[in-house]
């Protein structure tokens, strides 16, 4: 009762300031319910019907939901995803660290490098996927016809199913500004003062780096790792463009198929149960690595 | 102070020495390898452009085309209507949704970092989750609204909801009036001005910088946005840049009907990746310190 009389605002300044402050918070608190909530209900709502947006909603129950278990589609575009999340997260941040630790270390023109590795994170990513086609492309594009010329086979990067996904994911190390700028940021921010300590005891740069650098930037680790699952989770223009999920269906991402579902044969219901099944993998896949982390990460300041 | 003494007093040995410049020379290799293969790309986007076919189809590629074909620029920007297109993109599109995220964030931002409110923290921890949450599960439930609304094939869907606050905006932008010293509002409180002045003249005006940050990323999401129009707009005069350039790519696959196939989506690529790197060139401190301070507190 107490705590509860605590939660509310008391005296006249605290009503005015409660009210003073949902008001200015109020375009975010409407649009968090117009394009948030509502719309977060009523896909689950969808995914218990069959839907065309022609007729009316047809309540079918959990059919969209057991449907799955045995659609080969399903089961294909979630082994594509899980495999396209467990590899490219784990690559990108590590290539997004890599280049921040070689940004912060004693280098000449280091703002100019600096802009090199974070610009293609900025690239519209039509132009990226153009670009990478040309490149990667088995007859000519650049790679493939210095392979020719210097006598050796072309390689079908784009073309072959069993390479288009590792395709992707150099290109996705290849875009990873975002990241190592966070990085580096953090990085900067270790204090001098471990290092020197570190060295006067004798430590080697590796050690330095291993046990000082690796745990100070722990936190940052995790943060980049958890919103690189979410985006790989949703993984979509890139390869819809590049290949729209092809070879042979090799880089058909759960996103891909939930678009082709909702906005080109318009199953709005099924579409929709796709949806929250992705939301649910991807609460779980968060909640599973904020546990599991919980040792590995050390933040400073923390009593534990 | 005494720990700089200590290291720098004693006379390296002569093999760490060596190892610290075998360090140093495999340090910038590494860094110039890299350099150069993250420009290369750009540097074949570009150098592609000025090309004809017969310079395309070649083993080996040509880095260096001669004679170079500048007019391709004009002409794959007149083959299609780009210029439409990019009307579209930045009036309709890009400066809406600029002016919605700018207003609309700052001023909640303002209620999370300067405003004393019960409810006030707990209601922020919200803002911050609902970064977590996958666009896909919104988008169909909202198409269904656009389309009873009548907004399919109108820029409404992509610029209305950018006058609701976006969650990143609002974290970033709390950050920064967080930073602000508290006195200045005291003191304009204690003149009797209202909280809605204070905002106006004294916040706003002291975070152009911050300000700047969003509209410039609001600016460039519009801009290199791809999703959205694809969900919302099919009528080809109202389409954006980056749908037009699909375009030119169905041209790539018709070789021998279409002459200059891929050197006009290169020309057409470097075209519209100008504008993001001169933003980039002139701005670069904005970016990077926008995003870094995202980031940190994370």
């Amino acid at each position: 009762m107490i705590a509860l009389r605590r939660s509310f605002p008391a005296t006249p300044r605290e009503w005015r300031n409660f009210l003073l402050g949902v008001a200015f918070a109020s375009p975010w608190i409407i649009g968090f319910l117009g394009f948030t909530i509502y719309p977060i209900g009523s896909a689950l709502y969808y995914s218990f019907t069959r839907y065309d947006l022609v007729r009316d909603p047809v309540w079918i129950g959990v059919q969209n939901y057991v449907a799955f278990a045995d659609d080969p589609d399903f089961n294909l575009v979630v082994g594509n995803t899980f495999w396209w999340v467990l590899i490219s997260s784990p690559l990108g941040v590590l290539s997004a660290f890599l280049m921040a630790l070689l940004l912060n270390s004693r280098i000449v023109l280091r703002s100019f490098f600096r802009s090199i590795f974070f610009f293609p994170a900025i690239v519209p990513v039509v132009v990226t996927a153009f670009v990478w086609i040309f490149l990667l492309n088995v007859q000519y594009g650049a790679i493939n016809s210095t392979l020719q010329a210097m006598g050796f086979k072309t390689i079908p990067f784009i073309s072959s199913p069993d390479l288009i996904k590792w395709s992707l994911v150099v290109i996705h190390m290849w875009s990873q500004g975002a990241a190592m700028v966070i990085f580096l940021a953090t990085l900067q921010d270790v204090p001098k003062s471990l290092y020197e300590a570190a060295t006067v005891d004798g430590a080697n740069a590796l050690r330095r780096m291993w046990n000082i650098t690796v745990p100070m930037v722990s936190p940052i680790i995790l943060f980049n790792m958890v919103m690189s699952f979410i985006s790989g989770f949703q993984y979509f223009t890139l390869p819809w463009i590049m290949t729209e999920g092809g070879p042979s269906r090799s880089a058909e991402f759960y996103a891909i198929y939930l678009y082709r579902n909702a906005f080109r044969w318009f199953r709005m219901g099924k579409a929709s149960a796709l949806a929250w099944v992705l939301f649910v993998l991807i609460l779980l896949f968060t909640y599973l690595i904020f546990r599991t982390s919980g040792r590995l990460v050390y933040y400073a300041g923390a009593t534990r | 102070m005494t720990t700089q003494m200590a290291v720098t007093h004693y006379p390296q040995p002569w093999h760490q020495r060596v190892l610290e410049l075998l360090g140093h020379f495999l340090k910038y290799f590494v860094l110039i390898v890299l350099a150069v293969s993250f420009v290369l790309p750009f540097y074949w986007m570009v150098s592609s452009a000025v090309k004809d076919d017969a310079q395309v189809y070649v083993v080996p590629p040509i880095w260096f085309p001669n004679p170079q074909f500048w007019e391709n620029f004009w002409n794959a920007w007149n083959s299609e209507t780009f210029n439409l297109w990019t009307f579209n993109t930045v009036v309709r599109y890009a400066i809406p949704a600029t002016v919605g995220v700018v207003l609309s964030s700052s001023l909640v931002a303002y209620s999370f970092s300067r405003i004393e409110w019960k409810g006030r923290n707990a209601l922020f921890a919200v803002v911050l989750a609902t970064m977590m949450i996958p666009d896909w599960v919104r988008l169909v439930p909202l198409f269904v609204i656009f389309k009873h609304l009548g907004w399919i094939n109108t820029f409404n869907p992509l610029v209305v909801p950018q006058f609701f606050g976006s969650a990143f905006f609002i974290f970033l932008l709390r950050q920064f009036f967080m930073a602000l010293p508290l006195e200045l509002s005291d003191a304009a409180r204690i003149d009797g001005a209202s909280e809605l002045r204070i905002f106006l003249r004294i916040i706003l005006p002291l975070s152009k910088a911050a300000l700047a940050v969003v509209g410039l990323f609001t600016f460039m999401n519009a801009w290199n946005d791809y999703l959205g129009p694809l969900i919302y707009i099919s009528q080809e005069h109202k389409w954006v840049l980056t749908l037009g350039v699909g375009r030119l790519r169905g041209a790539v696959y018709e070789i021998g009907n279409t002459k200059l196939a891929y050197p006009w989506l290169m020309a057409v690529s470097s075209l519209i990746t100008l504008p993001v790197f001169l933003a980039f060139f002139f701005a670069q401190r904005s970016f990077i310190e926008g995003i870094s301070l995202t980031g940190l507190k994370g």
